[in-house]
């Protein structure tokens, strides 16, 4: 069964909880750039979620409380972002930029006082005899509930993108917004519900840090796991399908790094840690090198839209 | 933060340099280079400057500033404190070594006390604790306890620090139990909660049941509460998982030393030293056991810290050899501090290499 000394199924297991923060914050980011709105301050979005989510739990005793103010927090900081690049129309790489620096601010303010007080446990679903099936047990049956709300958004999202009407809708904001606004449809508005979508999905990731995969409160704790789901977004080329494989493979290394480390293998450990961070660097190379339509962006990302037509 | 500082470089410059004169209150700086709620090492040096506090009452200022990146970042803040009237600076990192240094050369007459590192000057002392003698007992206690025999050991830097604390803890696992297996993992950082908690529960899915650290957060023992399995407070007691999986602690007793400095300098007596305690004087503490160790071990191991703070027992005394198998101490040989102070290499039977 093990493999290296290591077992591959509690790998696995232990790859979706480290990936599950990455993977929220790229699902919601998706959206809103399909929406045709680039939100560089992911970042700071989930950091502000995970103190958000994290004060309302410890007050409260309730982690579904928390992780629901978790989402209230980053939409409510997102929504700022919204107004000053939607309704301001200013530049949304710079103001999201801003946006994230602000957010690591603010959450470092907000968790004074809170640094090395214990969480409530966020307990697992209770699968009952699900839980006992071999391998597929664990590695399916044996999570807590944001797992698998992580897992069901990028269902969701795929299908409201590919079937739905108003994902028709919302990606053509994003391909082409003169072209909707023309049609009649409210470019800013739903722009808006993008943005503070994400910034829900933000939250969330950030909460699951700071609740479950830690659990504790530290200054700057999502330690650049925003940037990460970025760069995912355009690694999974704009598809929620990919978006989960990428947020699979990118927490992947980091579990599997420890984990050959932990079982001994020689393996120059910086090279491993590095990775993810080079193929961050290789994707926006690519970006910015113009490749992106090719490589499936939408065609008005990043750009402001105003009603002067 | 920024305006007070200016204003208080001004004063200083307009008040002439500002030392102890007798009348004005002895200013002592500490810089940090975790968050004080870490609930580990940065935790207790805020101990120590309470007690600071606590001794001299109005007779002292103190400041200190929380996260110092290991680094420039830590030469602009020891500079602002000393420009602020700092007679006496405490800096609390093995990578402030330089900095600290640095900043020393520029302001002569300010006292600087560096943890944990091996350059000094004439205004810069350094101060450390024997952890390894702690090491000890917990890798005893490791060796009986482990039912998997394997015990996972969170490493922060590759530093003669941490290489001491691995060799001391597995050669005492191994004295108690030949089959003990150490499972390293270096997250190079010493407070990274994130990072500590992945490596603890890498650690635990690979068997490990006793997880020990070398890092500042309670993340690991939080990990290992989880999970069901055992491991030791770091640096302070982390008394909040009593309960759980805490069921030792290795505590930095810092006050007595920083009480001792303080007062030197306030009598004018202040010298640059080099000082290296362990458990004879209290600097390294053993939080209380839990029942959760055997009273036979639990009595071993009281046995074990009474003959090492009675100076009967060094727990580095040969036969040890090196990782490669070459003899590093014959029999009865006790290693001698230089060579520890700048101990690099694994003792025989840690599998594995330093990295670099």
């Amino acid at each position: 069964m093990d493999f290296l000394g290591i077992n591959p199924v509690l790998l696995i297991t232990a790859l979706m909880i480290a990936s599950t923060p990455i993977l929220l914050a790229a699902i919601g980011e998706l959206v809103v750039e399909k929406s045709g709105v680039l939100n560089l301050g992911v970042e700071g979005m989930m950091i502000t979620g995970a103190i958000c989510g994290f004060i309302i739990a410890v007050e409260t005793g309730s982690p579904t409380l928390g992780f629901i103010f978790a989402a209230v927090g980053g939409a409510a900081l997102s929504l700022i972002f919204a107004v000053i690049t939607l309704y301001f129309l200013s530049n949304q790489v710079a103001t999201g930029l801003a946006l994230t620096l602000f957010g690591l601010g603010l959450s470092s303010l907000m968790g004074q006082g809170y640094q090395g007080v214990k969480p409530p446990l966020t307990s697992k679903i209770d699968m009952g005899p699900l839980t006992d099936i071999p391998v597929l047990g664990t590695i399916l049956f044996n999570h807590d509930a944001i797992v698998y709300l992580s897992l069901a958004l990028v269902v969701a999202v795929w299908a409201f993108l590919k079937y739905t009407r108003a994902g028709l809708i919302l990606r053509s904001c994003g391909e082409n917004a003169e072209a909707a606004h023309a049609l009649g449809y409210k470019v800013k508005l739903i722009r808006m519900a993008a943005i503070a979508f994400g910034g829900a999905c933000a939250g969330v990731g950030g909460a699951y840090i700071s609740m479950v995969r830690v659990p504790q409160w530290v200054d700057g704790m999502t330690a650049g796991a925003g940037w990460i789901a970025l760069a995912i977004v355009v690694f999974g080329a704009w598809r929620a399908g990919r978006v989960l494989i990428g947020a699979y493979l990118f927490g992947g290394v980091t579990v599997l790094q420890l984990n050959l480390q932990a079982a001994g293998i020689a393996i120059p450990v910086e090279y491993l840690s590095m990775s993810p961070y080079l193929i961050t660097i290789l994707v926006l190379v690519l970006i910015s090198a113009g490749r992106a339509r090719a490589l499936g962006a939408p065609a008005a990302l990043g750009q402001s839209f105003h009603a002067s037509r | 933060m920024k305006l007070r500082s200016i204003l208080a470089a001004l004063a200083v410059a307009v008040s002439g340099p500002a030392f102890a004169d007798g009348h004005e209150p002895t200013k002592v700086g500490f810089v940090y280079v975790g968050p004080i709620g870490d609930g580990g090492w940065t935790y207790e040096h805020h101990q120590g400057l309470l007690a600071v506090e606590e001794e001299f009452g109005d007779k002292v200022e103190t400041m200190y500033v929380e996260n110092v990146p290991e680094g420039a970042d830590a030469e602009r803040v020891m500079t602002q404190m000393a420009l602020q009237g700092a007679d006496l600076i405490f800096t609390t990192s093995f990578g402030y070594m330089d900095p600290t240094i640095n900043v020393a050369a520029k302001f002569p007459d300010v006292k600087f006390e560096h943890a944990t590192g091996f350059k000094r000057a004439d205004n810069v002392s350094t101060y450390s604790a024997r952890f390894y003698e702690g090491r000890a007992v917990q890798g005893h206690i490791a060796g009986k306890l482990t039912q998997t025999n394997k015990v996972g050991y969170i490493a922060s830097f590759p530093i003669p620090e941490v290489i001491r604390g691995i060799n001391s803890a597995y050669l005492h696992a191994q004295k108690v139990n030949p089959d003990v297996e150490f499972n390293i993992i270096w997250v190079f950082t010493w407070f990274d909660p994130t990072k500590e908690a992945d490596a603890a529960k890498a650690l635990i899915d690979q068997g490990a049941d006793i997880i020990l650290q070398h890092t500042d957060s309670t993340a690991p023992l939080a990990a290992a509460e989880e999970a069901g399995v055992l491991g030791f407070g770091q640096a302070s007691d982390m008394a909040a998982f009593t309960e759980t999986s805490r069921i030792g602690s290795i505590i930095d007793n810092w006050a007595p030393y920083y009480i001792e400095r303080t007062r030197a300098v306030m009598d004018g007596t202040w010298e640059s030293v080099d000082t290296w305690d362990g458990m004879d004087t209290g600097m390294v503490e053993m939080g209380a056991m839990t029942d959760k160790i055997p009273a036979d071990v639990q009595a071993e191991a009281e046995a074990m810290m009474a003959a090492i703070a009675a100076g009967e027992y060094h727990p580095f005394t040969g036969p040890i050899n090196k990782q490669d198998g070459s003899v590093w101490l014959a029999e009865g040989e006790v290693a001698d501090d230089g060579a520890l102070a700048g101990l690099s290499f694994y003792i025989e039977g840690v599998t594995g290499d330093i990295p670099n």
